[in-house]
């Protein structure tokens, strides 16, 4: 019985020592840090995802809570909301930032007899889009076009880009995808820009981009793919705002000057530039003018059905 | 006991298709009118043009100069005038700098002595022949391309050995193995005049024992050259690497990171030995190799002597045409070759071969799971262990590729060749080499500038 009182005893006496000195040690070496880290990095998502350029979110916390002017620094996953909540914290303001979603710019399909861009060459070693871009310029005759290997699906955590199999070509999911610059990165073509989600109307975010990066000349475009663009510069001389600038041969629509009016996507020739609407029906020409639909024509699409079945 | 390289190797099919058949002067078609030349035909800075559209050029005047410390001069290797200048699509389907030439007759600058009797005496001196190198625009022949007067400008007394490659370990490939049996007493007298440019007593001709009438044929004439060793050596891949090759005719590691002249050594191929003693001796700047065409698919595999700037379709069509089950064509040999992924293109200074593959030969096996077999550790000549560096690789893991020495990696493809479960190891490995490289000489340049920055402070105090 003795012992066991002695054993209590000698514990007790062991840890109330052990804690005397552990209080000196942590009040000596107490590192200190902002409580405010803390809670900024509460309401940041906690995705780690790296799309603000720090190694997570803890970082970015940091950042945010010695910056002085946190204007610059911006969280891609959550947003303007998530930044107010953050300057509302630290006590600091923040710009309004729109919200932001990767877009890729290839609609050269290569799947199926009426694939855009015919494939040229096979391809047949390994499955990176990295590794290909280092052999050659791509399996088609157009060299700048998706390779559809999917470097971008495995950099995503979001799971929000997918190589769609009918068509060959990366496609984004607007729903998942938080434009944190992942895939844009990784793709060895640079066919992924980050833009604007654009201005939602009825539901429904509206914008317009061009679909290519086609920078050879209209003749070599042209044959290589049947969407691609050709720097012709229709779209910039029908834009009203001056969105549009066509710089080695290939047509880039400026997103803050952009204003979603659509009267470029029927401009193009080549239907290269894509938006997430219908866009709009030209002023019909007078009625006079207006070609009916030839009996030819009637026949032809009526032919044409059943291949479609 | 025949010697060879300590670590690693695999001794693929040869295939030596055309071992047999006499080098064939091509003469390009009448039909074809013009020809285009590459700025960038070897490693380094691309060459820049002196030449504009519409001058008239003759037959080894200089159309492109050196533009950098590595970088090689590209001489005309036809007659005409210049038609355009500008960027078309290259081998890799990338565009890529050319010079077109309008072919009219065939009309040689005077200073080249076209004579078809052997100069044997050697009048310049070491540095004006590593000039002369310089200005003929050499480069090494055996596919790497590296310009030959860099790796000969070493200081007197560094280098104690030449090593002449004459290994030709690829399959397939002839080039070499017919240059020497036919132009051996011009690959021996460049041999000479490369041991003059580095000042070293003694060479060593490396040659692989499946040319035994090349070495026979060399020895006995070396015998008339001191200093001269021909050294034959056993079948193995990849015995033409630079630090393999040395291993095996001289027996000196050299370090990971190290050049060959750390260990005294100075290596070159025999087609550049050959192009060396037709630029000191001939005064004939580099636009004429050979190249191989062959391949089993093909009607009549040839050793063609070939100008540079000639279209390798052209080159097909004279051994026969591309036959219908060809289906992949290959720009040097099947081990290091890279696939054309535009046949409408010339050939340049390192095109050694070109090779003609059926489907079922160059079909990829299914890729299956790692096994852990260690097959690749086994046979890597490098000491490496490929199936760590393909992963890390894979898995961007830049720094531990680095400490894994993948920049020591001589991308042979012994690696991919032996690995039973057909996972494209040395695909990942080069991507990992490339992006660590890159990485290594950002760091180095920065380290650069630091110091830099860091001198005018101390010069201030």
């Amino acid at each position: 019985m003795e012992a066991v009182f002695i054993t209590i005893a000698v514990l007790a006496v062991l840890g109330c020592v052990a804690a005397v000195i552990l209080y000196f040690v942590s009040q000596k070496f107490k590192v200190y840090e902002d409580p405010k880290i803390g809670e900024v990095e509460e309401v940041l998502p906690g995705a780690n995802c790296g799309g603000c350029g720090f190694a997570g979110c803890h970082a970015m916390a940091e950042a945010l809570a010695k910056a002085d002017d946190i204007s610059a620094l911006s969280c891609p996953v959550g947003g303007s909301a998530v930044m107010s909540q953050v300057a509302a914290i630290l006590g600091k303001s923040v710009a309004e930032s729109a919200p932001k979603l990767a877009v890729v710019r290839c609609s050269g399909c290569t799947v199926g007899e009426n694939a855009n861009r015919q494939k040229t060459l096979s391809y047949d070693g390994a499955k990176s889009c990295a590794i290909a871009s280092t052999h050659f310029a791509g399996d088609t005759a157009c060299s700048y076009g998706c390779l559809g290997l999917g470097d971008c699906v495995k950099v995503c955590q979001f799971n929000a880009i997918k190589v769609n199999p009918e068509t060959g070509l990366a496609e984004v999911d607007e729903a998942k995808c938080v434009a944190c610059g992942a895939c844009a990165k990784a793709c060895p073509k640079q066919i992924i820009e980050i833009r604007d989600k654009g201005r939602v109307v009825k539901d429904q975010a509206r914008r317009v981009w061009v679909s290519c990066v086609n920078k050879d000349k209209g003749a070599v475009a042209m044959k290589a793919c049947k969407s691609s663009c050709i720097g012709c510069g229709k779209c910039a001389k029908v834009c009203k705002f001056e969105a549009i600038t066509i710089e080695g041969n290939v047509a880039h629509i400026d997103n803050d000057k952009c204003k979603a009016c659509g009267m470029c996507i029927n401009e193009c020739p080549k239907k290269a530039i894509l938006a997430t609407f219908e866009p709009p029906v030209k002023p019909a020409p007078k009625p006079a003018e207006t070609p009916a639909p030839t009996e030819q024509k009637v026949a032809a699409a009526e032919v044409n059905k059943p291949d479609q079945q | 006991m025949l010697k060879t390289f300590s670590i690693g190797g695999i001794h693929p099919e040869e295939n030596k298709l055309s071992a047999g058949n006499a080098l064939k002067q091509f003469k390009l078609p009448a039909d074809i009118k013009e020809v285009k030349i590459p700025v960038a035909q070897h490693i380094g800075a691309p060459a820049q043009p002196v030449v504009a559209v519409g001058d008239d050029v003759r037959v080894g005047q200089v159309i492109a100069q050196a533009g950098g410390f590595v970088s090689a001069n590209i001489h005309a290797p036809f007659s005409g005038k210049v038609k355009k200048i500008e960027a078309t699509t290259g081998d890799d389907g990338k565009p890529a700098m050319m010079i077109t030439i309008a072919i009219e007759g065939d009309e040689w600058v005077e200073t080249i002595d076209r004579s078809a009797g052997i100069k044997r005496e050697i009048t310049l001196s070491a540095e004006e022949i590593v000039k002369k190198i310089g200005e003929m625009g050499i480069v090494g022949m055996g596919g790497a391309r590296f310009p030959a007067q860099v790796k000969l400008a070493v200081k007197p007394g560094q280098a104690q050995a030449l090593i002449i490659n004459g290994v030709e370990c690829e399959p397939y490939l002839t080039a070499d193995h017919r240059l020497m049996l036919e132009k051996s007493e011009e690959v021996l007298i460049g041999v000479k005049i490369l041991m003059k440019a580095i000042g070293v007593s003694e060479a060593f001709i490396g040659i692989e024992n499946n040319k035994k009438d090349a070495i026979d044929l060399l020895s006995k004439l070396a015998a008339g050259y001191p200093g001269i060793h021909v050294q034959p050596l056993k079948m193995k891949y990849p015995q033409g690497g630079e630090k393999q090759l040395i291993d095996a005719c001289i027996g000196r590691q050299v370090a990971s990171g190290a050049l060959p002249i750390s260990v005294g050594a100075v290596v070159q191929n025999v087609g550049t030995a050959f192009a060396v003693y037709e630029a000191v001796q001939k005064n004939k700047p580099l636009i004429e190799r050979v190249v191989c065409v062959t391949g089993k698919p093909l009607q009549n595999p040839t050793n063609f002597w070939a100008r540079i700037g000639t279209p390798v379709k052209a080159l097909i069509e004279a051994a026969g045409g591309i036959p219908e089950d060809c289906e992949k064509i290959i720009g040097g040999g099947p081990m290091m070759g890279r696939a054309f992924a535009n046949i409408d293109v010339p050939i340049h200074k390192g095109s050694s071969g070109i090779l003609l593959m059926s489907k079922e030969e160059s079909k990829r096996g299914e890729i299956a799971n790692c096994i852990r077999c260690a097959k690749c550790v086994s046979v890597c000549p490098m000491g490496l262990e490929p199936f760590l560096l393909s992963k890390v690789s894979a898995k961007s893991l830049w720094d531990m590729a680095e400490e894994n020495h993948i920049a020591d990696c001589i991308e042979c493809g012994s690696c991919s060749f032996t690995c039973p479960s057909n996972r494209p190891l040395l695909d990942y490995i080069r991507l990992g080499k490339g992006k660590v490289m890159g990485i290594m000489r950002a760091r180095a340049a920065a380290a650069k500038a630091a110091a830099e920055a860091a001198k005018p402070a101390e010069e201030k105090k």
